[in-house]
């Protein structure tokens, strides 16, 4: 009996969960559905729900030239993701297993230089850039995007270091092991999800970043959302083709998301080891 | 005991490689300095736009030009107005020379023109005797003179004026005069207001923005008598005829307007008024474009256009023009300018009617235009009422008292765009309900008076 | 930048050696921190130094010629506008209400997902696809299908007709940014979750834990860390939150939408001032900073800040 009632517990659990997940990401799946409208069919009163579908907002928008800026963020996005683990776990590392004395001064640090709105460092940024010679460069991107990114990975990425268990650690120093084996073979394993769950958030920030790409790229070094800001238009209303659009340009992070969580999973469930 | 993990053998191998495979692909493809750096023989001109729609189809046209002018390759980057705005005029006042040329309105050019950003182009005007300056609507080509020289061509002009729904009129009786007058268009909104069938006697725009609310709402100003300082500089906010615009415009948007007129925008408005949830519409000259077009109005062929409704002044609509200039560092100059001639010149007129419709050429600067027979049937509702708009549209028409500023709708000073954000914030609140209309002009007039005094004491 | 207040006291204290070894010692310690320190503070303060310089001149960017030192004027200009204040207060509520209710909504999904069932791997990519989304593209979303006066799908829904972006600004934006960033709470605590060992979650059952008692005592404790992980973080960055602002409100109508970074914006991109908007900057990070530090200070003297590894 008790088996019986639990199933049916958690059959509706289930069913809950799902139903929950489908209102919460309404707004995602009405986007989808939009931007496969015609224009006309976009924006009415009532809601449309069956209407002829085209992929006509697809073509407009791929013949206006996507494919460069979605090569500009992927390029951007995969260096200063890199970039920010190469720095960043060496620092986590520091900050938590081998603790030193200004730990917490350097978090503090870390987290300070994130409380400057992006708003109001633009223009000191732009006139940097300019005498630099790096406007409208995807470097310079690279480089800022990892200064973004940096104090996120490593306050995540020291808490991930934390859960690593001592009496490994221990094992493993009392085996003679010097700095990079403990990393690599004994450590980085078990955080690896961590890694992986920082190096996503890492992904998404960057890809997403709009407010130093508008400003700082022209016509060599944009990115997608300045790709997809270019389709807000003051005069006329084109929902269709901009739902296709918001599609368009997060598709890729969506894919990547998809397969990084998938390993998460596996990782998480297979190497908690305590 | 530890079972496989992530970061072990096989599994582990494998994401490295396909990550290595990947950043292999991407890097060649991506490049030093940018994607868009392949494929860049010869000139790259660099234009910064806004994206309309009518320089959209510029940007679709493009390679025609490319064709013509073999070894020069367009780049275009096309931002939303408030974003190139802000991008177009760092880099032109920073000097950053990311630009070949720039898409500025009537708003900056004088300025710009007068701080040397930009490069004076009557020389280049003058040695193409088939570009026929005299050709454009002179109040366009004075807007963007500077001592007499033209500093930026336009792409295409615009006024304001009135849409009115002729049905909606004839059902209930009523009869738009030729020249109608503000207290006419109230009492019009009085009677058609129906908002138990969801239509608003009128629809106003109440969105913050210099270049949203603030731009009807001046030619109310102006109309009623009012001006934002007298010839010393001195706020004018809260005289009586700007109080006085100020509660009719509120009252008239409160009372008979459109829902969430407080947020409501160019675009909204055409929204309202294309589902026919409004009587009359006073707005921009290019609201007849989308009016009458069946893909975004269902209205089409439903409306008249009369002039700006008026109250002291001959004429009361606004000018506006979006038009092409080259910043004074600008590289290639010569190549920049034969671009702006193919983009602002007769023969795109007509490259744009025949392949898109002559619905969407731009228009409002160059009076040919409107000689053009395929163009006068396909916009006969309101091609005449918009040249005539455009033609006294300049202070002399427009205004009752002389100002120590530029421009009819706006201020053209640079401390304009953050002032009059400023004070359309207040009136949007007023129309919100969120502040009285007094309590807001009152601070619009803190405002006002604060920049004032900084250019009393440069006198 | 400036430094938090001493750290606590390191647990344990290295046996006693020579002093130069000693400091090699620290110093090999220091040495993986170095990269990344190095590079934050060529890439962050250099920009955060401009700035401050900036915010004692007066300058107009579109008035050539305009730049000219006033000292602290723009910083007494900041502290008595009415509308600074009001920017503050919304920052205040929109980061409060949003981290919180975030939190809540993110802690309930990372609940429902921490267990084995149909379809787990596809509910877990919808749920933070919000998150996936550009906040630009999450902005106009929510400000034309949802909001929308007559085309919207909240009124359609609930049979009324309400303008949400007119009569409740900030709540249209707050509900907005607590969507986008549930996602990545969700996320942190998830993580957590799934690191808790199985081993003690059994021992506790076999002793007869109930669900809401295992909750309480085990599961909130170990979850701590990271809860306030997310907060922190999630706060610094709500804080900054622009694009909901400038494309569904654009801070109004009046200013009762506009937050610090969105009121910054008007000052350097409207007005082009860049004395104001540099001031204003550095006041909000002196802000932050302030309330950082309490809140740094709680967090690390609930918890360990570093292990007791030798």
């Amino acid at each position: 009996m008790a088996a019986k009632t639990n199933r049916l517990g958690r059959g509706a659990l289930t069913a809950l969960t799902w139903v929950i997940a489908l209102l919460f990401v309404f707004p995602v799946i009405w986007m989808v559905v939009t931007s496969f409208k015609h224009e006309v069919d976009a924006a009415t009163d009532p809601p449309k729900f069956a209407f002829s579908p085209t992929l006509e907002q697809f073509t407009t928008i791929l013949d206006r030239g996507f494919l460069p800026y979605l090569a500009n963020s992927a390029f951007v996005t995969v260096v200063s993701t890199l970039l920010v683990l190469l720095l960043g776990v060496p620092a986590a590392y520091a900050l938590s297993l081998a603790p030193i004395k200004q730990t917490s001064n350097a978090l503090g640090f870390f987290l300070s230089t994130k409380m400057l709105p992006i708003v109001a460092a633009i223009i000191p940024l732009y006139v940097i850039s300019q005498n630099l010679g790096m406007l409208d460069n995807v470097w310079a991107l690279v480089v800022l995007y990892a200064g973004m990114n940096l104090p996120l990975a490593v306050w995540m990425m020291r808490s991930f270091f934390l859960e690593v268990p001592t009496e490994m650690i221990e094992a493993a120093r009392v085996d003679g092991a010097t700095l990079p084996t403990l990393l690599y073979r004994v450590v980085l394993p078990v955080v690896a999800p961590g890694i992986a769950a920082t190096a996503l958030i890492c992904v998404i920030f960057s890809w997403t970043e709009f407010f130093y790409a508008v400003n700082l790229t022209a016509a060599q070094a944009g990115t997608v959302p300045v790709f997809l800001v270019g389709f807000i238009t003051s005069e006329g209303l084109f929902w269709a083709q901009l739902s296709a659009a918001a599609l368009l340009a997060s598709l890729p992070v969506m894919i990547v998301g998809w397969i990084a969580q998938n390993h998460l999973v596996r990782g998480l469930s297979m190497g908690a080891v305590k | 005991m530890r079972k496989r993990g992530f970061g072990t053998g096989t599994a582990r191998r494998s994401v490295l490689t396909r990550l290595a495979i990947l950043l292999a692909a991407l890097l060649p493809a991506a490049g030093c300095a940018g994607a868009g750096a392949l494929g860049a023989g010869g000139q790259t001109l660099v234009i910064a736009i806004v994206s309309n729609p009518q320089m959209e189809d510029a940007v679709a046209l493009s390679h025609r030009f490319e064709a013509e002018n073999p070894g020069v390759h367009l780049k275009f980057v096309q931002l939303p107005e408030n974003q190139a705005r802000a991008k177009i005029t760092a880099s032109v006042a920073n000097e950053g020379g990311e630009f070949d040329a720039v898409m500025i309105s009537n708003y900056e050019a004088p300025q710009w023109a007068e701080n040397g950003w930009l490069e004076n182009l009557q020389p280049y005007i003058d040695a193409d005797p088939s570009y026929d300056d005299g050709d454009f609507i002179p109040s366009i080509k004075d807007s963007l003179s500077h001592q007499g020289d033209m500093h930026a061509v336009p792409f295409y002009g615009e006024s304001s004026f009135l849409a009115y729904r002729k049905d909606l009129f004839a059902k209930a009786g009523l009869e738009m005069p030729a020249n109608p007058t503000w207290d006419q268009v109230q009492e019009f909104a009085r009677k058609l207001n129906d908002p138990a069938n969801g239509v608003a006697g009128i629809c106003l725009r109440g969105k913050p923005g210099w270049g949203e609310s603030l731009a009807p709402f001046n030619t109310v100003v102006n109309t009623f008598g009012g001006r934002w300082y007298d010839e010393n500089w001195n706020a004018q906010l809260t005289s009586p005829q700007f109080r006085q615009a100020w509660n009719f415009y509120v009252d008239l948007v409160r009372n008979h307007g459109e829902v969430g007129a407080s947020s409501a925008g160019f675009q909204e408005c055409g929204n309202r008024y294309g589902r026919g949830q409004a009587a009359m519409w006073y707005d921009a000259t290019v609201m007849a474009g989308t009016n009458e077009d069946p893909q975004s109005s269902e209205v089409v062929g439903k409306s008249g256009y009369v002039p700006a409704p008026r109250k002291d002044t001959d004429a009361a609509g606004w000018l506006y023009t979006w038009s092409l200039a080259i910043p004074k560092v600008a590289e290639n100059k010569q190549a920049s300018w034969d671009f702006l001639r193919w983009m602002t010149g007769k023969e795109f007129v007509q490259t744009v009617g025949t392949e898109f419709g002559w619905n969407r050429v731009p228009t409002g600067c160059r009076m040919s235009t409107y000689d053009i027979p395929e163009y006068r049937e396909a916009a006969e509702a309101y091609a005449q009422p918009t040249l005539d708009a455009i033609s006294v549209a300049d202070q002399d028409h427009t205004m009752t008292k002389p100002v120590p500023y530029e421009g009819i709708q706006f201020l053209s000073i640079p401390e304009f765009q953050d002032l009059g954000t400023r004070v359309s914030q207040q009136l949007s609140a007023a129309i919100a309900g969120q502040k009285s209309p007094d309590a807001a002009l009152q601070q619009a007039q803190e405002y006002a008076a604060t920049v004032g005094k900084s250019y009393q004491e440069s006198q | 930048m400036t430094t938090l207040a001493e750290a606590p006291q390191a647990p344990e204290k290295p046996p006693a050696r020579p002093r130069a070894q000693e400091r090699s010692a620290a110093w090999r310690r220091r040495a993986p921190l170095l990269p990344a320190l190095i590079f934050t503070i060529a890439v962050t303060q250099i920009p955060f130094l401009v700035t401050v310089f900036n915010s004692f001149q007066s300058w107009n960017m579109v008035r050539p010629g305009s730049q000219h030192f006033v000292g602290f004027d723009n910083y007494v200009d900041v502290f008595t506008d009415s509308v600074f204040l009001q920017a503050l207060l919304n920052t205040v509520t929109l980061t409060v209400v949003c981290v919180f209710v975030a939190m809540l909504l993110g802690l309930g999904l990372a609940l429902l997902l921490d267990r084995a069932f149909l379809g787990r791997g596809i509910v877990r990519t919808l749920l933070i696809t919000p998150f996936l989304i550009l906040p630009a593209a999450g902005a106009l979303l929510w400000k034309t299908t949802m909001f929308d006066p007559s085309y919207g799908l909240l009124n359609w829904a609930l049979g009324i007709e309400v303008d949400w972006l007119s009569d409740y600004p900030l709540a249209a934006v707050m509900a907005q940014i607590t969507w986008q960033w549930t996602p990545f709470m969700m996320l942190l605590i998830l993580a957590g979750l799934q690191a808790q060992s199985r081993e003690v979650l059994e021992a506790a059952q076999v002793d007869g834990a109930g669900r809401w008692r295992t909750f309480v005592s085990i599961t909130l404790p170990q979850l701590s860390r990271y809860l306030q992980l997310a907060v922190l973080l999630g706060a610094i960055y709500i804080v900054n939150s622009f694009d909901a602002i400038y494309l569904m409100t654009q801070g109004g109508p009046g200013t009762a939408s506009t937050n610090l970074p969105y009121y910054i914006y008007q000052r350097a991109f409207e007005g082009f001032d860049v004395g104001q908007s540099s001031a204003m900057g550095v006041v909000v990070v002196i802000m932050t900073l302030i309330v950082a530090t309490f809140a740094l200070r709680l967090m690390f003297r609930t918890f360990d800040v570093s292990r007791g590894v030798k």
